[in-house]
């Protein structure tokens, strides 16, 4: 469950985020719309860990993580341009956060093909990013992500660059995922049909604020 | 291929380019016709100058690696943190490249007459006692003859021997000073400046998105760095290895003021020209300089080469 309580955080005179109080519940999938600047991406990076709210407070599963780094959250975040790590090859940027925890080699290379397998891209193991589609890099973000067993995973924008046919794949992927890791999502987007499609609960930013939209 | 504006003005960019390029050419031939190739070999064969060209190599290497070792970490940090009198701080890493050569040298060589730069120079000693000893560890005192000319231990009272034991530590110091060690240091000084402004770029041209997902998957900052971001800058740094060396392979005033110019010692290839030059052997001068100019075209080919590969 994530649960923001007052958040604001401003730069310089201006807010960008005023008084944010939400709750999203464990394994729902919510979508967060708004115009662009409006402090979205924000809104996700205090949620990592990547920023520090000017006050207010984080609380994943009823604990306040504010303060922690955002290692330390148990958060999976893909960014809107996926961010894969260049130099690295596909089964490297999956087994990234497992080895980083130590996993024993065997264990880990079994993880690594599980979620390849998965995503459907076991083939692509050895490609470097630069090798990959926009569909293809998308899904070796999401399986990065899931690969340090995140309780909950952050999406910003992250279907943007694909075509039509390949959104309507990805949003299946998405589902399917949710619902087989047992996550909660938070999941930016400009697409109403992509809101749609995916989520439960449908959350809307507008002056910095956030409010609930109710389904037609 | 007609000619429209277009390729006018591709045509005018590259004769300003040919220009330039035909103007050192121009230079680097009248020097190289200033003397033959039989003289050239006979100068480079020399002992003082294959001693100058293996100390120049090495000095420049050793340099240029000091200088990425530095400029990594503070072109990181220059590039990522938002920090109260950055602009300062960036100013002030750019003062090698601003002061005249011979003032670096100057600084240099006035920095290890003072009280720091001579402790570093000579060393220090530590005094680690008092230290309590045990009665039974000490060593007898010396053997006195007595008054019946009989060997015996001089008697002192405890208070006579000292109730501790004076230990001093030598600390060895390292001296720069018209040594080897100050010519890479000179050389270091400003190469790492020139290193420094490159990683920074570098570090400033990588998005910093892929070390904001490393943090989420476990690392911490110094992780981010060693796994994400140096590997996605190595070319960067084989740039700024190129650069500093390059820049090192030139250095001539710091080195000369800080360094000296001994033969056999301290003379690295800029030195050469120079003193050539002071005892009017310009022949020996003109084959060193274009020697160094085709180190430094092959040195800095191969470098990138590499860097092209990695």
């Amino acid at each position: 469950m994530i649960q923001l309580d007052h958040i604001t955080w401003k730069t310089g005179d201006r807010v960008i985020l005023a008084d944010v109080t939400i709750a999203i519940p464990a394994n729902t999938y919510a979508v967060l719309m708004g115009s662009t600047g409006c402090g979205k991406t924000t809104l996700l990076e205090i949620l990592c860990g990547l920023r520090s709210p000017t006050s207010g407070r984080v609380l994943l599963d009823n604990v306040d993580v504010t303060d922690l780094e955002p290692r330390e959250r148990g958060i999976g975040y893909v960014p809107q341009d996926l961010a894969l790590f260049p130099g690295l090859r596909v089964r490297e940027q999956i087994g990234f956060a497992p080895k980083l925890r130590g996993v024993p080699p065997e264990e880990l290379n079994q993880r690594v093909n599980r979620l390849a397998e998965q995503f459907g891209i076991a083939p692509l193991l050895d490609r470097l990013p630069d090798m990959l589609s926009g569909g293809e890099k998308q899904r070796v973000a999401l399986a990065r992500a899931l690969a340090a067993q995140p309780k909950l995973l952050l999406l910003d924008e992250p279907l943007s660059a694909l075509d039509e046919s390949m959104r309507a794949e990805a949003v299946t992927l998405l589902q399917r995922v949710q619902s087989e890791h047992s996550l909660t999502v938070l999941h930016v987007t400009h697409s109403s049909s992509e809101a749609a499609a995916l989520g439960h609960l449908h959350l809307r930013m507008a002056g910095g604020r956030l409010e609930v939209e109710t389904k037609a | 291929m007609t000619l429209n504006r277009s390729n006018l003005c591709w045509l005018a960019l590259a004769v300003i380019t040919a220009g330039y390029l035909l103007f050192w050419a121009f230079l680097l031939g009248a020097t190289a016709t200033y003397s033959t190739p039989d003289s050239w070999l006979k100068v480079l064969m020399s002992p003082e100058i294959r001693h100058a060209t293996w100390l120049s190599l090495v000095t420049c290497t050793l340099a240029a690696g000091f200088a990425v070792l530095l400029a990594v970490p503070v072109g990181y940090l220059m590039s990522r943190l938002e920090f109260r009198g950055k602009s300062w701080l960036d100013a002030a890493l750019d003062i090698p490249i601003i002061l005249p050569p011979l003032v670096v040298g100057l600084c240099l060589l006035i920095f290890f007459q003072t009280w720091g730069g001579k402790l570093i120079e000579n060393g220090f000693d530590v005094d680690l006692s008092p230290i309590e000893v045990p009665e039974s560890w000490r060593p007898d005192p010396p053997l006195i003859r007595d008054e019946e000319n009989e060997f015996t231990h001089e008697y002192k009272k405890p208070s006579q021997m000292g109730d501790h034991w004076k230990h001093l530590l030598h600390v060895p110091g390292f001296p720069f000073t018209y040594q080897i060690s100050g010519v890479i240091l000179a050389q270091f000084v400003v190469a790492a400046a020139f290193a420094i402004r490159t990683m920074r770029g570098t570090f400033q041209h990588l998005s910093a998105r892929p070390e904001d997902v490393a943090l989420t998957l476990g690392c911490t900052r110094f992780q981010a760095l060693w796994h994400v971001a140096l590997p996605a800058a190595r070319r960067g740094m084989v740039a700024a290895f190129c650069i500093a060396w390059a820049r090192s392979l030139g250095e001539f005033g710091p080195i000369l003021v800080f360094a000296g110019a001994t033969r056999m010692k301290t003379e690295v290839l800029p030195t050469t020209v120079w003193l050539e030059l002071s005892v009017g052997n310009l022949e020996a001068a003109v084959a060193v300089s274009l020697f160094m100019v085709a180190l430094a075209v092959l040195v800095l080919v191969a470098v990138r080469a590499t860097g092209e590969k990695v």
